[in-house]
């Protein structure tokens, strides 16, 4: 069937939308991380040498960052961290804002096209990006000390957005024949989702290395806005814990998918290499945290690197080699 | 917080006199010990990614022969060297294999002393408390008005409710309760890990035991389970060529299916099927939808054109319906390459002829060059170049079906008579006279016949290594403990409680619940009279206080 030209072009244009929400949301974030300043909390269980406090109501300005908007009231104990607190509620509900622009992009072109919105690469990195921002709107509901990485998250997205609209644009079409199957909605669906969650996990790890650096970062500083590198580990491990299980579903319903398509379960066909690598490096990761010696930064490295792998397994095996898996679209 | 892992069994104790060959089985269990521990499994998973890495950069044999062929072309010097450490057969090269059989031996050693402690803590009681239960990190004091029986009674009860095992014990401290629950993750645990070596066996039995055939099928033909009969096949080192199940194949029609944007929408086979000499079934195969009978496969693979000549030569000889598969190089338009050998035209070598061309299903002339619009064949032409003279067909070298040999025109052993863009019905003269005409086209498939006796096992496998592995990770393992001593005033008693969680860091919160529980629980209890306390255990198998007792 011929695809809708209306709907695609309304696709398209949540896609700017979109991008342009989460950038306004990324300003709010950055505003957010400006006016804050560290919780007392922090401060302490930081555990360096925390400036003598002369009482408890005093803490705000001994944390005061030297780089610290000139505009902002120097008596702004009670209105700073308000501000504050306003701008990431503002800047979450602009993610929330964005993220329902971004799945609109996939709701319009799968009316579009009538058929599930993941038969392209482009298709399949939004998806995936749809999916890091929920994963990062859902643990920034359920712990709002988490929402401080918001910047960290929604400028990876604002990026990755881009690029994708840049390099990945494919026009709204039909499935080729290979891909339809109801196996489809399983394997590609559980796909984007681990790989989604993976984004998340990964990015918590990376803030993790940035925070649990030997070194006190500097007060004020952008790290030391961060929660703390406890709390930061436990997000990565979770949500890696949690996009594993996703993702071997997802290995497994490609290898059922291929014997029917492809006439044998296993082929070590590139995209299933790299599907095995990254499988084999979380697995490494989950095992590495609870492993003397890997416990901590070595760990959330390995956690890196699975995301890294998870990212070339995208971008190379889909432009560069070739292979089964070529239905990037990309001319 | 979470609990330690099992302790692994402890190491002999260093005997007296070290004999040789007891040094020996001491240097034996150190190494044995370090393989199996967890740091040497992380290592050897990284081992494991980066050993497969090669295999997705460089060409594989076992993906497309031709693709090494080519790459031993353009890298003439790096290219043995490159073989010679197997990385164009990495995935069955010796050294993938150490660094999968190593990681597997390392699980097994580690997995099954796990297994056998499992089954251990299955069958006995959880452990004691801990004497100073506020030292653990998760804890808290529970005044109640109850004596210190029949608040352990309340607990006990509470507890049951959600599925501990409990014991109650007479300890040094006061009585006490031990609870357990979510042995099931450990279940998990194991049950993911030997899924792998599940995964890994099921494997090995499709490679010993499975076989898989190509072959291209022209409409109205068909072939039959046999590797003599497929263009190129491939089988595990225990097959029987007598052993494969005798089954014939027909392919009576192909079609392909298109959108208006002339993306491929289907393709479809028409086949029957049956043993040889039978009456065959019929039925319809296509992409993401193969034959499956008697535990093998039978796959529609691919598609192409074979364009039909007929060639009639100066003195007079006919030859009608020649045709060869032409390879399509462009899926999107089905632009085809291929080669038409003609051996035995006439007499001696100096007598062969040979077409090698260009076959387009719905084709544009555009200055002389001929390109394809469309895959569908509306309007087939083909660009041909005819070639006489020896193409070396019984040098002894194999050659490729689908092109003519390159040295052999280099050479000037085969010489280029004559050239020409054809639609149907047009015909190219040779300088001898010789006439080739182009009369049609037929369409084949791509068909596949594959039998993998392991993949059943595999899939079984794999579906018990998600369910391992979902218990392993959402089930919680929790202790619980409780000692009750007498209250501060003499009237009712306090329960110091405490909470350890494995495998999630929020034992606090679940603590706060379960006391919020247990206060609430508590206080319900003490209204009511004391000899409804004594409620009989649900669960009988677990120890009563006095036999568990002597194990304090």
């Amino acid at each position: 069937m011929t695809p809708d030209p209306s709907l695609a072009a309304l696709s398209d244009t949540l896609f700017s939308v979109s991008v342009a929400v989460y950038s306004l949301a990324v300003v709010a974030f950055c505003a957010q991380l400006a006016f804050g300043r560290r919780p007392a909390r922090e401060l302490v269980a930081a555990g360096g040498a925390p400036a003598p406090r002369t009482g408890a109501d005093d803490i705000s300005s001994d944390v005061r960052s030297p780089d610290a908007p000139a505009d902002v009231p120097a008596d702004g104990t009670a209105g700073e961290p308000g501000a504050a607190r306003r701008w990431g509620l503002l800047a979450l509900a602009l993610t929330v804002l964005g993220a329902v622009g971004h799945a609109g992009v996939l709701v319009a072109r799968g009316l579009a096209a009538d058929r599930l919105p993941w038969g392209n690469m482009y298709e399949f990195a939004t998806a995936v990006v749809l999916v890091g921002v929920a994963v990062y709107v859902v643990l920034a509901v359920r712990t709002p000390g988490l929402r401080h990485i918001g910047l960290f998250v929604l400028a990876p997205v604002v990026v990755a957005m881009v690029l994708v609209g840049l390099f990945l644009y494919a026009d709204a079409g039909p499935l080729v024949a290979a891909l339809r199957s109801s196996w489809l909605a399983v394997h590609v669906s559980t796909a984007i989702l681990g790989f989604g969650i993976f984004f998340v996990s990964g990015i918590a790890s990376g803030l993790y290395l940035l925070r649990s650096r030997p070194e006190e970062p500097r007060p004020g500083s952008l790290v030391s806005r961060l929660p703390g590198a406890a709390a930061l580990d436990r997000v990565a491990h979770r949500t890696a814990v949690f996009g594993f299980p996703i993702w071997t579903f997802a290995v497994i319903a490609g290898a059922i998918w291929a014997e029917s398509a492809w006439g044998r379960f296993w082929g070590w066909d590139p995209k299933e290499t790299w599907a095995f690598i990254a499988w084999v490096v979380y697995a490494a990761y989950l095992h590495a945290r609870t492993t003397a010696g890997w416990r901590g930064r070595p760990a959330a490295w390995v956690n890196l690197v699975g995301l890294g792998v998870m990212v070339f397994n995208l971008l190379y095996v889909n432009l560069v080699s070739t292979g089964l898996h070529s239905y990037g679209g990309v001319s | 917080m979470s609990l330690a892992a099992p302790p692994r069994p402890a190491a002999p104790p260093p005997p007296a006199r070290p004999s040789p060959g007891s040094r020996f089985t001491a240097t034996l269990l150190r190494w044995w010990r370090r393989l199996t521990a967890m740091r040497t499994a992380i290592v050897l998973l990284f081992l494991l990614a980066l050993a497969a890495v090669p295999g997705s950069l460089l060409p594989q044999r076992s993906l497309s022969q031709g693709a090494v062929t080519e790459y031993f072309a353009e890298h003439p010097t790096l290219a043995p060297v490159l073989d010679r450490l197997y990385l164009f057969d990495v995935f069955s090269s010796p050294w993938f294999a150490a660094v999968y059989l190593l990681l597997f031996v390392s699980l097994v050693g580690c997995v099954l002393p796990r297994a056998v402690e499992h089954a251990r803590a299955l069958r006995s009681a959880p452990p004691p408390a801990p004497r100073r239960l506020s030292r653990l990190p998760d804890s808290a004091e529970l005044p109640t008005a109850l004596p210190p029986a029949a608040a352990l009674d309340a607990v006990e009860e509470e507890l049951r409710v959600r599925r501990f095992r409990v014991v109650r014990r007479g300890g040094a401290n006061g009585p006490e309760l031990s609870a357990e629950k979510g042995l099931l993750k450990e279940a998990g645990n194991l049950l993911f890990h030997l899924s792998l070596v599940g995964v890994l066996l099921g494997l090995a039995a499709g490679k010993l035991w499975g076989h898989e055939g190509s072959i291209l099928v022209t409409e109205g033909q068909g072939f039959c389970n046999s590797f003599q009969q497929y263009d190129t096949y491939s089988s595990g080192a225990l097959v029987d060529s007598g052993d494969l199940t005798p089954l014939c194949v027909d392919l009576e029609a192909f079609e392909a299916e298109y959108e208006p944007d002339l993306t491929a929408s289907a393709f479809t086979a028409d086949i029957t099927y049956g043993a040889p000499g039978e009456e065959g079934r019929s039925t319809t195969i296509g992409v993401n939808d193969p034959l499956r009978v008697a535990g093998d496969r039978v796959y529609l693979t691919g598609h192409g054109f074979s364009p039909v000549f007929s060639v009639t030569l100066p003195d007079g000889t006919e030859f009608t319906d020649v045709s060869a598969p032409f390879l399509p190089s462009d899926q999107t338009t089905m632009a085809s390459q291929g080669a038409l050998k003609l051996p035995d035209l006439g007499p001696g070598r100096d007598g062969q002829l040979a077409l090698e061309g260009f076959f387009a299903p719905t084709g544009l002339v555009q200055g002389g060059v001929l390109t394809s619009i469309d895959p569908r064949p509306l309007a087939p032409r083909v660009a041909i170049v005819a070639y006489e003279g020896y193409l070396g067909l019984d040098s002894g070298i194999p050659q490729s079906v689908y092109s003519l040999d390159a040295s052999q025109i280099d050479s000037g052993r085969l010489t280029d008579v004559g050239r020409a863009n054809l639609s149907v019905g047009e015909a190219l003269t040779l300088p001898d006279g010789t006439e080739i005409t182009f009369t049609g086209v037929r369409e084949f498939a791509a068909l596949q016949y594959s039998s993998d006796p392991g993949q059943g096992w595999v899939l079984a496998a794999a579906v018990a290594l998600v369910v391992g592995l979902l218990g392993m990770l959402l089930v919680r393992r929790e202790r619980f403990f409780a000692r009750a001593s007498a209250g501060p005033d003499g009237a009712g008693s306090v329960l110091a409680v405490a909470l350890l969680t494995r495998g999630s860091g929020d034992a606090g919160p679940r603590l706060a619940e379960l006391t919020a529980d247990l206060t609430a629980a508590l206080s319900g209890a003490s209204g009511r009279p004391a000899a409804a306390h004594r409620a009989p255990s649900p669960d009988g198998s677990a120890p009563r206080p006095e036999d568990a007792s002597r194990d304090t």
